[in-house]
């Protein structure tokens, strides 16, 4: 299924109840089964666009579609979150079968598909566990397969490695492309780590500090399987440099305005 | 070349357990009071000695005067403390969710919280007459306080990212209540169930002793009346052992309830 992002803005009220624009005439497509990724500095509203695309925040202008057949029973979206939001009192099981919860079938089905997706992300024989007994990286493993495990025709992930350590993170990211490529969902990927961007996505939409504007789209001339290796290779770094210029006076500018 | 070992700083701050120290004061307490009553300074009429007081339970036990009172008062406070814990927890989700119930309902438990309950008591006996009805409700509306504002705080605490991400697996109104909400409420609810046991057990007594032919608190009262000091102690024993029974009986049950807690 494809996303269709079309001029879309937003304005919304801060404390004192001033408008505040967040976004401004964004416009981009995610192809199916396309990896996307969004970057922009802290502030230009990377995660208020993927909110409003899984349909938790509605834009103030310009519209957000699907384009495709979506069979039933499958939701449009499930979202990964930076701060993992899993559900403390529930283990690692009953959180993956969240989602599955909700779309109604039958409990011995969801525990074979909560069962299936625990496997495929690392998680087998910590079912039992409780969030707070796991490290940061395998309670994303948990948000992941919460995610895959309604099956949606789109992942939307927010940041989501960015909590993890550094070395965690790469481990990460290795494997959400393997997952990737074993099932190919089209997956829209907010981060404002440049590098990971590049190595991950077949596009980097770069985005402008607030109000966001898309300053361009990048495509990624690397093959896929991604391997640790293509990180040295000129299309690698072409394309790192030639975003991190847009961005660079950008978060310069943020920086300063966040001293002032 | 001077070596210099690095200290433990942090060994003042130690905090040990004294796991004899826990017992032996208790009974040091006991053995005291035994001493004190042996002596014969205090006359056994004002202070009787714990090993009467124990003796007397045993001979109030056997006649079975004990077990009435008991039951009772027990049947009173289950009574009165179950019905004022649903009703609480009901409310406080109604105002904790709803923002008409909100509207509603905070200024309401404002404005009735504060009155003492007790003072309570005359009014709900004119209207439930002296039987059971007027203290059960007595209890009930002590216990549906606590129960309801620490609902209510339980439900408001909800983590907001929880509620967006479980509207984002497709969680409609009442998923994300029962999902969301109530769980995030229940170690405030059960902060709420020990306040309301002490409560309910404070306004039982205070029930018997106003107007009661039976239970614990009319045990009290009615053995200072007949100036049957052991019995009135053997009352005070029991109220000890009730409050210290309810408590037990709440942390084990929050340990059923929150295993998330439990297992560090």
């Amino acid at each position: 299924m494809r996303v269709l992002v079309d001029d879309v803005s937003k304005v919304y009220a801060d404390r004192g109840g001033h408008p505040v624009e967040a976004l401004a005439g964004v416009t981009f497509t995610v192809e199916a089964e396309e990896l996307v990724a969004v970057v922009g500095p802290s502030g230009c509203g990377k995660s208020t666009l993927l909110n409003m695309v899984a349909g938790l925040l509605p834009p103030s202008a310009g519209s957000i579609a699907f384009e495709g057949a979506l069979p039933p029973g499958r939701p449009p979206t499930a979202m990964v979150f930076q701060e993992f939001a899993l559900f403390p009192w529930r283990t690692v099981q009953a959180n993956v079968e969240l989602g599955l919860e909700e779309t109604g079938g039958p409990a011995g089905e969801r525990h074979a598909v909560a069962r299936r997706f625990i496997d495929l992300t690392g998680l087998g024989g910590f079912e039992r566990k409780y969030p707070h007994q796991l490290s940061g990286g395998m309670r994303q493993r948990v948000g992941i397969a919460r995610a895959l495990a309604v099956d949606p025709a789109v992942l939307l992930m927010d940041e989501p490695f960015s909590a993890l350590d550094a070395q965690t993170r790469q481990l990460m990211q290795e494997e959400l492309l393997a997952i990737w490529e074993r099932t190919r969902k089209t997956i829209l990927y907010v981060t404002h780590n440049i590098h990971e961007a590049v190595w991950m996505a077949d596009r980097v939409v770069v985005l402008s500090r607030r109000p966001g504007r898309v300053l361009d789209i990048v495509p990624i001339e690397l093959k896929r399987p991604r391997m640790e290796a293509m990180a040295a290779e000129p299309a690698f770094l072409q394309a790192v440099e030639r975003i991190w210029a847009l961005i660079k006076s950008q978060a310069r500018e943020a920086l300063q305005e966040g001293a002032a | 070349m001077t070596r210099l070992a690095v200290p433990d700083r942090t060994r003042a701050l130690a905090r040990r357990e004294h796991r004899v120290a826990r017992v032996l004061g208790l009974l040091a307490l006991v053995v005291a009071w035994e001493a004190v009553t042996r002596t014969g300074w205090v006359p056994a009429l004002f202070l009787p000695s714990p090993l009467g007081v124990l003796a007397a339970g045993a001979e109030m036990l056997g006649t079975g005067e004990l077990a009435v009172h008991l039951a009772t008062s027990l049947r009173r406070i289950v009574l009165g403390f179950g019905l004022g814990a649903l009703g609480g927890v009901s409310v406080g989700v109604a105002v904790g969710v709803f923002s008409l119930a909100e509207a509603i309902g905070n200024p309401l438990i404002a404005a009735t919280f504060p009155i003492p309950k007790i003072a309570l008591l005359p009014l709900l006996i004119l209207w439930l007459g002296i039987g059971e009805a007027s203290k059960v409700a007595v209890i009930m509306l002590g216990v549906f306080f606590p129960m309801a504002i620490n609902t209510y705080t339980g439900v408001r605490q909800a983590d907001p990212l929880l509620i967006r991400a479980a509207v984002s697996f497709g969680a409609g109104r009442w998923s994300v209540i029962r999902k969301v909400m109530l769980p995030s409420a229940l170690p405030m609810i059960f902060a709420g169930l020990k306040l309301g046991a002490g409560t309910s057990l404070l306004l039982l007594v205070a029930a018997e002793m106003i107007a009661a032919n039976s239970g614990i608190g009319f045990l009290i009262l009615n053995a200072q009346n007949l100036m049957e000091t052991t019995k009135l102690m053997v009352g005070i024993v029991l109220l000890s052992l009730l409050g210290l029974a309810s408590h037990w009986l709440l942390v084990r049950l929050e340990r059923v309830a929150l295993p998330w807690r439990a297992q560090a």
